[in-house]
């Protein structure tokens, strides 16, 4: 609030109570040492991964974790976010087990049929069991949901890191070109990226990864602006550290939970891109399954037919909240401070 | 109305809670405060802060405050309303707080942030409330009113700031000044000008102050009494003139462990913490 | 062994610092006294090599330094920070603050040397796998000093070591900074506002008003008040002022 004295009462209170703990002396427990716990007793697991006084590095590591994971455990939200997200996994990895039908079978008798014991979603216009098509869509919209998120993130905390921490002439050239992306409409220049190349599931990776990248390079450098002015950073330049290894190491993990947060809010958006070039016929091709394109072909009888557009729908809505949730929950665990 | 003190703490207490357990943050602390400037001195973490925020109660909505008494005028500040609350926060407590870089508005001229401050607590046209601050402006020893009426935060310097502040806080004539290390971010020179300032309108304008700070001199200085205060409790409270009489050992460590510029001492001796100091008092 | 001459640094329009020269010799603790916007911690700034800005000549050893600072550098010159909640990571354990250097200067053996400078500072061992905020203000001063002292560097600079600490901690950390400098005779330039900070660990200090020094003196002179600058004069009066207060 108003400084180091006065300042926030908690944050005052808080370092004083951990001042007295530090300095009573600890007793060790007996298992302190290498690596892994012994899986002997749980308590004295628990006890060694939560001492006060860790012996070694990776002791103090594990335990870190165990506590990063106690307290995300507390958040109820995003415990059900990771939940979804693992049961989604689960499922999607064991479609050949879980799926009824073979996804491209057609059953052209028994077309938009409602849900029943035999199709337990339905079918869809060509006779399709929407079910089993669910499960092994799901491995193609979320492979391409990670897919993008692991291209486009760390672009994007590169760029905006180097442009900020560089400054100068570096930060006009790399700010100037994400700009020339963001000016572009999202889809318009996906669709452009993927008409160019060959349609498929790869291009539309690509093409959305390189449209959805400079938000987070702009996010990225205007966290690094406030963080270059710190004397931490100052200390870790007096440390004699290189600018790489400055960016790299003290700044990047900074500006990590802003993006985090970014990147899950941006899941549901980057999916339903994803359906819209599908839907153009610009991604997944036909028979392959995929969430959106899913959507997309059974628009028309959404009225009639419901649940054949509606089955997807469930499906996008359900990973995108589980998204938000789990990222909502690893940004707050992500601090230190918040723990 | 007329015995009773302006201000009665009895057995203030202050939790918050937080995901590891409960802090008590102040345990137990009690005092009263007529028309008279009363230093409240501590460390960082002493509770000092937040006991002057209880009196506010401008305190997290997680914490928990008991007390037996905590009472403001013939306001019961535990169990009052939020509206009593509101209307006693600026008109009647007016609070200083120690960077005037963070507390003053940076897109609203001095001028118009002290006529906001006229405005919200009586009924006055716009020239009336610009004659009325430029008033208050003068009334902090300012001597150029005009320029700082029209003069942006960032315009102006610590010192200035503080003196913005503090006419802001003197626009609705309070009986309570709470100032919390208002001086800590200045300079020494502008540190004393600014504790003079509050000093004499406070005397002036006859009205009660807390002044809440880490330095156990200057504050003495400034005030009538002084409450010593240390992990959540007062130490020792005594007249500000015989603190060379001190008797416990915090006030006395306190003293001791500054550095002297008149005086050669090779170590400077520290503060031994007693636990006995933090055992619960009567 | 530090010369500054003619040091002059503009940003912009603001002129922070006006032909400042000063020298150090070895062993010997500066002071650069003076109030905010006076140019004190900018010339500490400059001589770190975390301000680019400046013309005139900064020299150690003899040997004038570049506006670019090499690794060697930073081996031989170490800075500690006003504010201990600003300058450690917040996001890194007091282990990993202090293997930092090492990791940079490829030095070896830096379980041992963690520990033994853990213990150079009197932190206790519990201290090395936290964060800083789980630590009180002096203890993090105590870290920023470790890291300081880690890669063994012979010239510390020292911008307000201890103006954001309580006076308690403040004497703690005084007297460590005095038990080091003389164990590693380790030859320091203190920035501060308080006299009585710098006269404790000067033997000369420079007092800086306007981004000039208006007046060097030693320890003796003020402490006797021998000052011939008004500045000066009001500095030692205003100190003197606060100090007679204490009964």
């Amino acid at each position: 609030m108003t400084g180091p004295t006065s300042g926030s009462p908690i944050a005052d209170v808080g370092t004083t109570t951990a001042a007295v703990k530090s300095i009573s002396p600890h007793t060790m427990p007996a298992a302190a040492g290498a690596p892994p716990p012994k899986p002997g007793a749980a308590q004295s697991r628990r006890e060694w991964l939560l001492t006060d006084a860790p012996a070694s590095r990776s002791q103090a590591a594990w335990g870190r974790r165990y506590q990063v994971w106690l307290a995300f455990r507390r958040n109820k939200l995003a415990m059900a976010g990771l939940m979804v997200i693992l049961v989604m996994l689960g499922l999607v990895l064991l479609a050949p087990l879980l799926a009824t039908h073979d996804p491209g079978i057609q059953e052209l008798g028994n077309r938009l049929a409602a849900p029943s014991a035999a199709h337990w979603l339905g079918t869809d216009e060509l006779g399709r069991d929407v079910w089993s098509r669910l499960l092994y869509g799901g491995r193609i919209t979320l492979g391409m949901v990670v897919a993008v998120v692991l291209l486009v993130a760390p672009i994007g905390l590169l760029v905006g890191c180097v442009a900020g921490y560089a400054g100068g002439i570096w930060d006009r050239l790399l700010m100037r070109v994400t700009d020339v992306f963001l000016a572009f409409p999202r889809l318009i220049l996906a669709l452009a990226f993927v008409a160019a190349m060959r349609p498929g599931v790869e291009s539309a990776v690509i093409a959305i990864a390189l449209t959805a990248w400079p938000p987070y390079a702009r996010l990225a450098r205007a966290e690094t602006l406030t963080i270059r002015r710190t004397d931490y950073v100052a200390a870790a330049r007096m440390t004699g550290a290189s600018p790489a290894r400055i960016v790299l190491r003290h700044v990047m993990p900074m500006c990590l939970p802003s993006l985090v947060v970014r990147v899950t809010l941006d899941m549901s958006s980057i999916i339903l891109t994803a359906a819209g070039l599908g839907f153009l016929g610009l991604g997944a091709q036909p028979p392959l399954p995929e969430w959106g394109t899913m959507i997309a072909t059974a628009r028309r009888f959404i009225l009639e037919q419901w649940w054949v557009a509606v089955m997807p729908g469930i499906a996008i809505f359900a990973a995108s909240l589980a998204f938000n949730l789990l990222g909502d929950g690893l940004r707050d665990v992500l601090d230190p401070k918040q723990r | 109305m007329s015995t009773a003190p302006l201000v009665e703490v009895k057995n203030l207490r202050v939790d918050f809670p937080s995901a590891t357990g409960v802090t008590h943050a102040v345990r137990g602390v009690s005092f009263s405060l007529g028309k008279e400037k009363l230093g409240i001195v501590g460390e960082s973490g002493s509770g000092k802060s937040v006991t002057g925020r209880a009196l506010m109660r401008l305190l997290p909505a997680s914490t928990k405050a008991q007390a037996d008494v905590l009472r403001f005028g013939e306001t019961d500040i535990l169990h009052a309303s939020e509206r009593q609350m509101r209307a006693l926060r600026g008109r009647r407590i007016g609070l200083i707080l120690q960077d005037p870089k963070y507390s003053l508005n940076p897109v609203m001229t001095a001028g118009a942030q002290i006529a906001e401050a006229l405005r919200a607590h009586r009924r006055i046209g716009r020239r009336e409330a610009r004659e009325a601050s430029l008033d208050l402006l003068e009334g902090v020893k300012i001597r150029d009113p005009r320029r700082v009426h029209d003069a942006y935060p960032h315009e102006l310097s610590g010192g200035m700031g503080q003196r913005v502040m503090i006419a802001m806080m003197l626009a609705p004539n309070p009986e309570l000044l709470i100032a919390d290390e208002p001086t800590s971010a200045l300079d020494a020179s502008v540190q004393a000008e600014i504790l003079r300032l509050i000093e004499e309108l406070v005397d002036t304008r006859g009205m009660a102050l807390m002044l809440i700070s880490h330095d156990l001199p200057l504050v003495s200085h400034f005030c009538d009494r002084v409450a010593v205060m240390y992990a959540g409790q007062v130490m020792e409270e005594l007249p500000a003139a015989e603190l060379h009489k001190a008797t416990h050992g915090y006030t006395r460590g306190l003293l001791e462990c500054l550095p002297s510029l008149t005086e050669r001492r090779p170590r400077l001796p520290t503060l031994n913490r007693d636990p006995a100091w933090l055992a619960p008092r009567p | 062994m530090i010369e500054i001459e003619k040091l002059d640094i503009r940003f912009g329009a603001t002129h922070a610092v006006r032909g400042v020269s000063f020298q150090v010799s070895l062993g010997e603790t500066f002071g650069l006294v003076g109030e905010s916007g006076s140019g004190k911690s900018t010339v500490l700034r400059a001589m770190a090599g975390l301000v680019q800005e400046w013309t005139g000549r900064i020299a150690v050893n003899g040997r004038p330094l570049a506006r670019r600072r090499d690794r060697a550098f930073f081996r031989m010159v170490q800075m500690v920070f006003q504010d201990p909640y600003g300058s450690l990571h917040p996001r890194q354990t007091v282990d990993r603050i202090l293997s930092e250097p090492l990791a940079v200067h490829g030095i070896g053996n830096a379980d041992a040397r963690i520990l033994r400078a853990l213990e150079e500072v009197a932190l206790p061992r519990a201290a090395r796998f936290r964060y800083p905020h789980q630590l009180s203000g002096g203890q993090r001063q105590r870290v920023a000093i470790a890291r300081a002292l880690i890669a063994a560097p012979s010239i510390l600079l020292l911008d307000e070591p201890t103006s954001a600490l309580d006076v308690s901690v403040q004497a703690e950390v005084l007297n460590l900074l005095s038990d080091l400098r003389a164990a590693r005779g380790l030859t320091c330039i203190l920035v501060s506002h308080n006299l009585a900070v710098v006269a404790h660990l000067c033997g000369r200090v420079a007092v800086m008003q306007g981004g000039r020094i208006v007046e060097e003196l030693d320890e003796a002179a003020l402490r006797a008040g021998r000052a011939a600058h008004p500045h000066t004069r009001d500095l030692i009066r205003l100190s003197h002022d606060l100090e007679g207060m204490t009964p």
